[in-house]
């Protein structure tokens, strides 16, 4: 009887925490498996733990170079896609023009459709153009993708935002350009680094669309799935598990900072 | 910005053959008044009138189509709004959500590059008793806390007009009062030009001194509160501030100071002082607290006039005790009867006479 009630309070909990538990169980398993020494070429396959693969995370040169690259292509993407994307948030949000409804339908279409279908398509047309694929190409590509993600994103801040925040500061001294300096963007800003953060993850780990316009060139995830058919260096656990904490602390960080200043 | 001269008396605020239209509409009609330095002048209108479109123009949010806004001899008309010594305090108080209360406070001298800043938020945030509420966020506050924080940061520039749109109206009406109580005294003790936009007549009667009444883009009558509601200019104004009982009758000369109205078969006087018109087709109004119930035509009091007819309705108010009279010819009378204890109340269903003193009615044109 006792324990009926108390599964009926609690079930909810019980199971969220169930599902919390179901979701967080691969990283468990790649941060378990990066001190792993694995006893075949198998790195699941557990041998006996050790430290090393954190203390040589280059031991495969290749490995890193496809990470720094991705990190490269990513950094570049989501500069790009967020500059591109916020000024278009912003001119669709406040400004009416020909062509502005379209624009809107337009900027959907990339999430919309397939990646598989992306892909072809933007390599048939690097095809038809005459340019080699690569590093530039794969950049291109993510930019496209990433902008409509940032425009989104943005727009729905932007579009939450009172006007009458604008014009309480016009009304208080501050010209265009301290108004959108002090009230504008820092209240924007937080869909603007949202923006950022998801550009960066999407580019970081896309596959399908990067494999269609890299040519030549192999990026992280490209390599581990290169990998896997061999069988995959313990060391992509230790990137996987290292990338992980950065974004937790990433996470840690903004939610310190929403902290009221004087 | 510094040299805007702030501690000159700007002299008076005058709007001058103001318009501003939105496609065919027109929100303001041609409107000029004059608004005298360090008083406390209130917009009053129903929404929709033109009244935050015309505070908006002064403010400089809002671009006039046509005419002048000027500020003692200064033509302001073309300034953009961060350069105008005018500050508003906002309908829903527009606080910086991403910034402290004291930084509310201290965006505008900031701006202006007026350094130190402590001294001046610390005595305007206990000018408006927050005291101690610098560190918070806005969404901390009540929305009473707000609106003095919106007033605190407007104030602390020391505008030469302060614009308020209807800040009271969010608040509820026991704070609505204190906050009315605390305007005024705000005002007096900095003597700044205050307009202030509101929908709530009593609120403009009771706080400012010089309202105008607007409808449809213009200003239908303006005045000092007591004089506005005595003697109304148009039938509008009869009604929109208080009630007013009209009567439509025909206005026929004067006759020994007075104006004489034939309405419904019967006649009435008005002095001539009291009088919009003297001929032609007007409305006879009685305030409904200047008129008296009485039994029957008989009792009526030496010099006044009246009007019989039946009581159809009788609502307690608390002060006062409110009896709907209709009249032979099918129209309502509104009176206020006082519930001071000396008189009886009156049975719904028995015939009575509302009457009153001549020098109590008032007279419009028809056609007004």
């Amino acid at each position: 009887m006792r324990l009926s009630r108390w599964l009926a309070d609690r079930w909810l909990m019980i199971v969220a925490l169930l599902v919390l538990g179901y979701l967080a169980l691969p990283v468990l398993v790649v941060a378990a498996l990066s001190f792993n020494r694995p006893s075949s070429r198998l790195s699941y396959d557990f041998g006996e733990f050790t430290v090393d693969n954190w203390r040589q995370p280059c031991a495969t040169s290749e490995m890193c170079d496809a990470m720094l690259r991705s990190v490269q292509i990513g950094f570049l993407a989501t500069v790009v896609a967020t500059v591109l994307g916020t000024l278009m948030a912003f001119a669709l949000v406040r400004h009416r023009f020909r062509g502005r409804s379209g624009i809107n339908v337009l900027v959907f279409l990339p999430m919309a459709t397939p990646e598989v279908v992306l892909g072809t398509s933007l390599l048939a047309l690097f095809v038809a153009a005459g340019v080699p694929q690569g590093f530039w190409t794969i950049v291109v590509a993510h930019v496209m993708f990433c902008v409509s993600f940032v425009v989104v994103t943005v727009k729905a801040r932007l579009a939450g935002m009172d006007r009458r925040l604008e014009e309480a500061a016009m009304d208080l001294y501050a010209n265009e350009w301290q108004t959108f300096r002090r009230v504008t963007l820092p209240l924007v800003l937080p869909g603007i680094v949202a923006a950022a953060l998801l550009s960066f993850s999407l580019s970081f780990d896309d596959f399908i669309v990067t494999n269609f316009t890299a040519g030549t060139t192999v990026t992280f995830p490209m390599y581990v799935w290169g990998a896997a058919q061999r069988g995959i260096p313990p060391q992509v656990n230790v990137i996987g598990t290292a990338m992980f904490v950065v974004a937790l602390l990433l996470v840690g960080i903004s939610s310190l900072g929403r902290r009221p200043t004087r | 910005m510094t040299g805007m001269a702030r501690e000159t008396p700007a002299g008076d605020l005058r709007l001058a053959n103001l318009t501003r239209r939105f496609g065919a509409l027109s929100a303001v009609d041609d409107l000029s008044l004059t608004v005298g330095q360090g008083s406390f002048f209130a917009l009053l209108g129903a929404s929709g009138c033109g009244k935050t479109t015309t505070l908006r123009m002064i403010a400089g949010l809002e671009e006039p189509t046509s005419g002048r806004v000027l500020l003692g001899d200064r033509d302001i008309t073309a300034l953009r709004p961060y350069r105008r010594p005018v500050n508003t305090v906002f309908q829903s108080y527009a606080l910086f959500p991403h910034l402290s209360v004291f930084e509310n406070v201290a965006f505008g001298l900031r701006r202006r590059g007026i350094r130190p800043v402590d001294g001046e938020v610390t005595r305007m945030l206990s000018l408006v008793q927050l005291d101690g509420y610098g560190s918070r966020r806005p969404a901390q506050l009540s929305g009473g806390e707000q609106q003095r924080v919106a007033l605190a940061r407007a104030l602390v520039n020391r505008p030469q007009v302060l614009l308020l749109d209807e800040p009271l109206g969010a608040l509820d009406l026991t704070l609505r009062r204190r906050m009315q109580v605390e305007l005024k005294r705000i005002q007096t003790e900095v003597g700044v030009t205050f307009v202030h936009v509101t929908h709530d007549q009593e609120e403009a009667i009771t706080m400012a001194d010089t309202v105008a009444v607007m409808n449809a883009g213009r200003i239908e009558q303006q005045g000092a509160p007591a004089d506005i509601y005595e003697f109304p200019a148009t039938a509008f104004v009869a009604n929109f501030l208080g009630q007013s009982n009209l009567l439509a009758g025909e206005a026929a000369g004067v006759s020994g100071g007075d104006v004489v109205v034939t309405a419904q078969g019967a006649r009435f006087s008005v002095p001539v002082g009291r009088a919009r018109a003297e001929r032609g087709p007007v409305q006879l109004g009685v305030r409904p607290e200047k008129l008296r119930l009485v039994g029957s035509a008989d009792q009526v009091p030496q010099g006044h006039q009246h009007v019989t007819g039946v009581v159809t309705d009788a609502s307690y108010l608390g002060v006062s005790t409110q009896y709907l009279l209709r009249t032979g010819w099918g129209a309502e009378l509104s009176v206020f009867v006082a519930n001071s204890g000396t008189s009886t109340p009156v049975p719904v269903g028995s015939t009575a006479a509302a009457c009153w003193d001549p020098r109590h009615a008032f007279l419009l044109s028809a056609s007004s």
